[in-house]
């Protein structure tokens, strides 16, 4: 007997033991990476690499100013394509549509955030490279708006669901229609999550690669306009590590750490400003 | 029971006391009641459960009157059908008639119809927008931008809140407290000059001192406009209102003075639910 | 008497249509349609997604028809296109990817949930919520210049050193290829599994627990032999959902599977996935025989993890949902 509860003693204090070094394993995981990108890519981070333009192979310097400003112009593509379809869908699932119309947006909007983003890829390739002919700013941006859309969806609709039946009432008992209610209660009480949804959506996707390959391409100079080639951070990180040459690796791990920056930025930020928003509103 | 029958039978009772407890502060002569609401054989249900199986009253002008009744009696649905609000919720129907003012209600705008006869809920839900913007709320839907502090002024005195709020007008009604918030909700019914306030249970969330207040403001307030509360606390009734309707699974039981009722009531259910036997 | 306006004069049947035209007047008809135009488009664009995957696969489909996944041949100059390399690939590295990642992100999920306090659980999954973040690019950036020099040089003549008589460990190392592969997914992985584990356990109601602890059960016994069992239904749905993710995952595969499509059994030997031979000669594939047979692996791609998504969502929804009953 005292036996056997000392082995049930040691079992439960070995699995606590155990599955403690799988999380701080998990987590440090964490840790290697922020340590590996700031060590590889922390001395290059300069204020060229944000100004200029990457250079010939086997000069040395330059940037890669052309794939942030692609960055930046590609995924303001897609937030103007992803943010209204989400929102409005969002509003419509949780305000207007009846049971069975419901199913069946969300069944579809699942689907689509399941779909692996290299096939989102081949979508866009097909509806906008082969029309126009050419890669383009516009392509890869429809491919992540497209990517945002089921996101900001299911945010926008689990915000606006939160927001209490009784301030819809109130309004309405003022004789406010049902559009000026969603207008001017309902989303404002929102707005908050709404927004931590498309800022999480847009970090989701700014590190997106694989869906950009075959619609925005790249390109070794800034891209005027929306029509052309456009390069992006993810796709030069690729281009650059999967390359032969040293400088383009060490290049690589600083466009990684930007990156990686970037991505987290918008992640902590968001979370420690709607956490403040719905602590303050309680 | 229609709603002249009713009349008629106040005609036979002593002049009605319109006060506080047992103070006669007004005494109103029965000829000058008139009814503001009148209600026929008013049925709602939600789906297939009919929770109101016909129901006539009249509501008189210029009173407060008072709605009891166990819960689940069909005591708030029969005040939400008085603006309508019955048909915010999917699968209500409603039949019968209402009149305000011998306009049929169900043929009126309903946003005109929601002006005329604002409401205050259960809970307090100020939007979260500023004290300012909470008022002005009804006024802004309603097309009014026009001296637009004024009318939350007079509002927010109306609903004896604004020598505690006055500094503070652009902050959020979040910050208030729970009673500040339900003067501040009836400030914000107040502000679009209705005819009728409707008010579901509006003291259940509160603490007694706020309570109070609550009841002595809708004693002031009578005097300008038609008072319906929906209330579980017979007391309340008994202290704050003129008439009182007492409801049971879905119908009218009786509906009498308020003092009469508490005093005589004539149905022996009333009698078994004020004295505490039911409910 | 007092006068009464006749009754309402219109029956209750006409009252919708009344109600309708009110609305519609307001306006509030209009927000009701146009929001419906928006969510119609999240329909419309995964009803083309699928019919592109579709057509744009026709040409390929026609060709090949089933044999399309039993031969090893991909030859695009020869216009020959089988997929079972790829196939291959795919399964290999997601099987790997499952093996080690389902203990790691379950024990990491048991310990978030059931033996640490709040406050570290809660940091925790935020750094775990953070790890799933890094774009999977940066991932195939350690796999190429960390994880596979470290396989080539150590682990891997270890591994064949000890375990070389098993056909999975033999041959040349060379750093990337399938072992690479899975393991740089098992990692991109486990926060998938965690998150969603963690979620589905704590789901589990405090009397299953609780009714366990009364009867004397360690801590241990209670997770292993209660609150487990309970969620066992969500936590399979949460490895589904890892399954989906390692089969469409393309960018980290890509850089460091070695972009091979033979079919080797030693794990060492570089190889291919469906995802990475799409990212690799989508833009180069010349003919359109060649691009129809590219979407058509996008085809079985999409409908792969359109099945396990479908199948992770029943499960995971079906352990929140009984948890929601006993509560």
């Amino acid at each position: 007997m005292n036996l056997h509860s000392g082995w049930r003693k040691f079992l439960n204090a070995f699995m606590l033991g155990l599955t403690a070094i799988f999380a701080f394993a998990t987590v440090s995981v964490l840790f290697l990476i922020l340590g590996y990108l700031i060590y590889h890519g922390g001395k290059n981070v300069n204020w060229s690499f944000f100004t200029e333009l990457p250079k010939p192979v086997g000069e040395q310097g330059g940037g890669m100013a052309n794939a942030i400003v692609g960055t930046a112009k590609l995924l303001s593509v897609a937030l103007l394509i992803g943010a209204p379809a989400g929102i409005f869908s969002g509003v419509y699932l949780s305000e207007f549509g009846g049971k069975a119309p419901n199913f069946f947006v969300r069944y579809m909007a699942d689907l689509l955030n399941g779909v692996p983003s290299i096939v989102i890829g081949i979508f866009a390739y097909a509806i906008v490279v082969l029309p126009a002919g050419h890669f383009s700013t516009l392509a890869g941006g429809f491919a992540l708006g497209v990517m945002m859309i089921p996101i900001i969806l299911r945010s926008t609709e689990q915000f606006l669901k939160a927001v209490p039946r009784t301030l819809r009432e109130g309004a309405m008992a003022l004789g406010a229609s049902k559009w000026r209610t969603i207008l001017t209660v309902v989303v404002p009480a929102a707005a908050s999550g709404i927004i931590t949804g498309i800022m999480l959506a847009l970090a989701r996707i700014a590190g997106e690669t694989a869906p950009l390959l075959f619609t925005a391409f790249s390109n070794r100079y800034s891209s005027p306009g929306f029509n052309e080639p456009i390069a992006s951070l993810p796709v030069m990180i690729y281009t650059y590590a999967i390359g032969p040459y040293q400088d383009w690796h060490e290049q690589a791990w600083t466009a990684g750490l930007v990156l990686l920056g970037l991505v987290f930025v918008l992640n902590v930020a968001t979370r420690l400003v709607f956490a403040r928003k719905t602590a303050a509103a309680r | 029971m229609n709603g002249a029958s009713i009349v008629q039978k106040h005609q036979n009772l002593e002049p009605v006391h319109l006060g506080q407890k047992d103070i006669p502060l007004v005494e109103l002569p029965i000829g000058t009641i008139k009814p503001q609401f009148k209600i026929s054989n008013l049925k709602v249900s939600y789906g297939a459960k009919e929770v109101l199986h016909g129901v006539d009253l009249d509501v008189f002008a210029n009173v407060v009157t008072a709605l009891i009744g166990p819960s689940g009696c069909g005591k708030s649905t029969f005040l939400r059908s008085l603006n309508r609000m019955t048909e915010v919720v999917r699968g209500t129907q409603v039949e019968g008639e209402i009149l305000l003012d011998n306009e049929n209600v169900f043929r009126m705008d309903v946003v005109k119809l929601r002006r005329r006869v604002g409401m205050v809920f259960q809970r307090p839900n100020p939007f979260p927008k500023s004290i300012f913007d909470n008022v002005a709320y009804g006024l802004r839907i309603n097309g009014h931008h026009d001296s637009l502090s004024e009318a939350v002024e007079h509002s927010l005195r109306r609903a004896a809140l604004w020598d505690e709020v006055k500094g503070q007008l652009h902050k959020s009604a979040y910050a208030l407290s729970g009673g500040q918030q339900q003067r501040l909700c009836i400030a914000r019914a107040l502000a679009v000059n209705p005819e009728v306030l409707l008010l579901d249970e509006p003291c259940s969330a509160l603490d007694p001192i706020t309570t109070a207040k609550i009841e002595e403001l809708l004693f002031q307030l009578k005097s300008s406009c038609t008072i319906v509360i929906v209330t579980h606390n017979m007391q309340q009734a008994a202290r704050a209102s003129d008439f009182t309707a007492f409801l049971l699974d879905g119908q009218l039981v009786e509906y009498q003075s308020t003092r009469k009722l508490f005093t005589t009531p004539s149905d022996p259910r009333t009698e078994a639910y004020i004295t505490g036997r039911f409910g | 008497m007092l006068e009464r306006v006749n009754a309402t004069g219109l029956t209750p049947s006409f009252r919708p249509l009344r109600i309708y035209w009110e609305r519609l007047r307001r306006g509030d008809e209009i927000a009701h349609v146009l929001t419906l135009i928006f969510a119609s488009t999240v329909i419309g664009v995964t009803a083309l997604l699928v019919y592109q995957l579709w057509i744009q696969s026709a040409l390929s489909r026609q060709k090949f028809g089933w044999a399309f996944f039993a031969t090893r041949v991909w030859d695009p100059v020869g216009g020959q296109f089988g997929a079972l390399p790829f196939l291959y690939g795919t399964v290999v590295t997601s099987a790997i990817a499952l093996l080690l990642a389902v203990p790691l992100g379950l024990g990491t999920a048991i310990f978030l949930s059931e033996f640490s306090a709040k406050r570290i659980s809660d940091a925790l999954a935020f750094l775990v919520d953070l790890l799933a973040a890094v774009p999977s690019v940066i991932y195939g950036l350690l796999g190429i210049f960390v994880l596979a020099p470290l396989l080539r040089v150590w682990v891997e003549p270890v591994l064949r050193s000890q375990f070389g008589f098993l056909p999975f460990f033999r041959g040349p190392a060379y750093g990337v290829g399938f072992l690479a592969a899975g393991l740089t997914l098992a990692i991109m992985v486990v926060p998938f599994i965690v998150s969603v584990s963690r979620e589905v356990l704590i789901s589990v109601p405090r009397e299953q627990r609780e009714a366990a602890l009364a009867l004397g059960a360690t801590r241990w016994e209670t997770i292993s032999r209660a609150v487990v069992p309970f969620a066992k239904t969500g936590i399979l749905g949460s490895v589904f959902l890892a399954l989906a993710r390692a089969l469409g995952e393309t960018m980290a595969v890509t850089m460091v599977i070695g972009n091979d499509p033979k079919i080797s059994a030693s794990l060492f030997a570089p190889g291919y996935s469906i995802a990475a031979v799409i990212a690799n000669e989508f833009t180069e594939a010349t003919g359109s025989l060649y691009l129809s047979a590219l979407i058509e692996l996008g085809l079985v791609l999409f409908l792969l993890t359109f099945v396990l998504n479908g199948l992770a969502r029943l499960l995971v929804l079906a352990t929140a949902q009984r948890g929601g009953l006993l509560e």
